[in-house]
């Protein structure tokens, strides 16, 4: 995906649940993506879905970006904060798009009222289903960073070695969005998830 | 300067830039943020109204005063809207006056998906439609120039894409505004009694035939001359996505899409060989182009006439009805089929949220609940399911009288119907339906969660939290004294944590023949931060009979190994209510600090 982004569009999507932080993560991409000069366009939903819901955030950069959503099967990277969500989005990535997720499993309310179940396979049918998945377990490297909220930041560091910023540009952005208090973690959670995946294929990340 | 903004944010910022002095709204996605927003700029004055119909009546006085004025609502609410904004295209503007009106194709956070272009052609008044947030920002100028040129409101169409969709954004500096005069009194002009109100409709008529011509001029109206075998005609969002979808199209791209710019569209007709119209939901440009005359060899006949599009399905749709040059990638990806039998997550209330007591009561009691607009509607979803109905804001209370009147009243609990409102739901147009019971002699149960907030749209003050948009202070509406006021003998409040409480309550005023009140009053969790310590389960206890998990939580879980069935706590996300602790029978689920003496 890096070689030829700066005379393409580059397609991001980001799947989470409601209040895991799908939100700052997109604007996080989107504010180094602006500072790296190019288009920009991001897209979100907000209201009923946010209620614990399955959320979505597309985000697009390149020389001229028209539409600000993704089109079905057209991800060059899919950023999941739950597993789930990642099988269930799945779909909407490429062929040889890259596939970066949490490992972790939050319960849908379906479940939490015994009406559904969790599948026990989620893990496997991913990795069934694409060949190019990063597996991580954020929320452990979230809590080894100092704070169990940066999931998010982790898995963007994870996503990173795909994508064409430099780490130093990666820093800048933190520094400028997150709040004062919260750079030191946010860059360490950063830097965890960066080293899972820097030059490693699917199989070492784990 | 550049700033990414939304296509709210843009429009907020373009009223700053277009000296606009008073923006009023009733919150509602996808156009809350626009106030929001707007509430950043002091020079603006702007407000929060009861509803949106108060919001147009509000904005329709500002502008008669000569102010530039901003009135924003969701396209649901322009249905509220409508009685004076049909009039007010009769009577016309002294300060421009722009409805934006933000739709919600596929649904998203909405009842319906009704396409408001089709409000402008019924009201007569133009239609300008941004495909972008620096569109957002710019059309919104133009269209306070063409409310003042053309003395009319606009109505401004933006839909969740452009209103929740980031892109950069040029921005400029305001104007250096004059005082405003005292307002000359024009009687006939806005006094639409029959004799004046008969004058104004060829104006009216004029109006809109003068705004076509001026479309064909305007440069935000535009051909994008390309390949000339393709001709689409798109505005809006779906403008995007077709020019994604074809390249090298040539484009006919609509911003002033009402009246159709007549000239305009005949010169691109003749540029072109085929024509496409391609926008989402009513054919409503399609009918306008048939209307005139034009020939049009494609449109809804090969696009939905429901939810959202995409370059993709654009690019597929008209490349199978013989289009050619479409982007090749978009034929080759294809829509993967995506994993069926995956659980779903529909959203929820959270954890610790007040309404959770009250359907879970309700549910028990087996009565027919007719809902209202807000958080509350997802009590209609399992495990809770004690909802039957929803249909617009305020609807609940007049059907539950509507219900009550026909069945008669068979003295047996479940078979009453009752309404469930939101707070600020109530105060939108509750009231009105509550007057009406009391009137006619009704005898429906009117259950009001009163929330302290408007929760769905992301807690907006409203006339009952004693605050305005900028948090100032102000009188807060004392919903039980309305109630009495109205003529309610039985009016009462409850603690909706308390399910004893709410059970014995709404008992008693199920089994009276008199109509009653009933006021869950709980703040919202997500707003006020309402956090306690966590319950807890006693394994020892819990036989995973799954009693608490009717209440619909997603802080609790059941876990099974083998035989083993047992239910499990999330500590994270559980705020300590108690409402799961009271369903258990068995007493397995414990409050915080009890533990510690189960445990040794």
């Amino acid at each position: 995906m890096t070689t030829d982004a700066g005379n393409r569009t580059t397609n991001i999507l980001l799947s989470g649940v409601g209040g895991q932080g799908v939100i700052l993560a997109s604007y996080l991409l989107t504010q180094i993506a602006i500072k790296e000069g190019y288009d920009v366009k991001q897209s979100e939903v907000h209201g009923m879905s946010q209620r614990g819901g399955s959320v979505i955030s597309h985000l697009r950069f390149g020389p001229q970006v028209h539409s600000p959503l993704i089109s079905p099967g057209e991800a060059d990277m899919l950023i999941s904060l739950e597993a789930l969500e990642a099988l269930r989005y799945l779909p909407q990535l490429k062929a040889e798009g890259t596939l970066v997720y949490n490992k972790i499993s939050i319960n849908p309310s379906t479940v939490a009222a015994g009406l559904a179940t969790y599948p026990g396979d989620v893990q496997e049918r991913i990795q069934e289903a694409h060949s190019r998945s990063f597996g991580i377990d954020a929320r452990a490297l979230a809590e080894e960073a100092g704070n169990v909220r940066s999931e998010n930041v982790v898995l963007l560091g994870a996503a990173s070695p795909s994508l064409p910023f430099t780490s130093d540009a990666w820093y800048e952005v933190i520094r400028e969005v997150v709040p004062p208090h919260t750079v030191d973690v946010n860059i360490k959670a950063f830097d965890l998830g960066r080293a899972r995946t820097a030059n490693k294929t699917q199989e070492e990340a784990k | 300067m550049k700033q990414i903004l939304s296509g709210n944010e843009a429009i907020a910022r373009g009223a700053y830039e277009a000296g606009v002095r008073l923006a009023c709204a009733y919150p509602g996605t996808p156009s809350t943020e626009i106030l929001e927003s707007v509430a950043g700029y002091p020079e603006i004055y702007s407000e929060w109204t009861p509803n949106e119909k108060v919001a147009m009546e509000v904005g329709l006085g500002s502008s008669l005063a000569g102010a530039r004025t901003l009135v924003c609502m969701k396209h649901v609410g322009v249905n509220v809207a409508a009685d004076p904004l049909f009039t007010a295209s009769y009577t016309g503007v002294e300060g421009g006056l722009v409805l934006v009106s933000a739709d919600d194709p596929d649904l998203h956070s909405s009842q319906n998906e009704q396409d408001n272009r089709n409000y402008a052609r019924f009201v007569k008044i133009p239609l300008i439609e941004p495909a972008d947030s620096q569109e957002a920002k710019d059309l919104l100028k133009l269209a306070f120039e063409i409310s003042e040129r053309f003395d009319t409101p606009v109505l401004f169409r933006s839909t969740t894409r452009i209103s929740h969709s980031k892109g950069l954004v040029q921005l400029h500096e305001r104007p250096e505004l004059e005082p405003l005069r005292k307002p000359e009194k024009k009687t006939s002009k806005y006094t639409m009694l029959p004799a004046f109100a008969r004058q104004k409709h060829p104006k009216v008529e004029e109006r809109i035939r003068e705004l076509s011509a001026y479309g064909s001029g305007v440069d935000a109206n535009r051909i994008e001359e390309g390949d000339a075998r393709i001709g689409i005609i798109s505005s809006g969002i779906s403008y995007q996505y077709a020019r994604e979808a074809f390249p090298e199209a040539s484009f006919l791209k609509l911003a002033l899409s009402y009246p159709l710019p007549v000239e305009l569209v005949r010169k691109f007709r003749s540029q072109v060989e085929k024509l496409y119209v391609v926008e989402e939901l009513d054919p409503f440009l399609e009918q306008e182009l048939v209307w005139m005359g034009v020939q049009v060899d494609g449109g809804k006949d090969l696009l939905s006439l429901c939810g959202e599009l995409d370059p993709g399905t654009i690019a597929r749709a008209l490349t199978e009805a013989g289009v050619p040059d479409a982007d090749p990638t978009f034929l080759e990806s294809g829509t993967a089929p995506g994993a069926a039998d995956l659980p779903m997550r529909p959203p929820t209330l959270c954890p610790g949220c007040s309404h959770r007591g009250i359907f879970t009561t309700l549910r028990r009691l087996g009565v027919y609940v007719c809902g209202d607009i807000g958080c509350y509607t997802l009590g209609a979803l399992p495990p809770l399911e004690a909802m039957h109905s929803c249909v617009c804001m305020g609807a609940g209370v007049g059907m539950a009288h509507g219900m009550s009147k026909v069945t008669g009243d068979t003295g047996r609990i479940r078979d009453k119907a009752v309404s469930v409102i939101g707070d600020s739901t109530f105060f939108h147009s509750g009231v009105t339906g509550l007057m009406n019971i009391v009137w006619n002699k009704g005898s429906a149960v009117t259950i009001i969660l009163d929330n302290r907030t408007t929760a769905m749209t992301g807690g907006q003050n409203n006339p009952g939290t004693g605050r305005t948009l900028d948090e100032q202070e102000a009188p807060e509406v004392d919903i039980p004294a309305l109630a009495e006021a109205l003529g309610i003998k039985h009016v009462r409040e409850l603690d909706p944590y308390d399910l004893d409480a709410v059970e014995s309550v709404l008992k008693e005023e199920l089994s009276n023949p008199d109509p009653s009140v009933i006021i869950a009053k709980g703040p919202c969790v997500l707003e006020y931060k309402i956090e306690e310590e966590p319950y807890m389960v006693d394994l020892s206890i819990c036989d995973g009979c799954g009693r608490c998990l009717r209440v619909g939580c997603v802080a609790l879980g059941l876990k099974q190994e083998g035989d083993k069935k047992w239910v499990e706590i999330d500590e994270s996300l559980c705020t300590g209510c108690s409402v799961c602790a009271q369903m258990c029978r068995p007493e397995a689920i414990v409050a915080p600090g009890k533990m510690e003496e189960v445990k040794s």
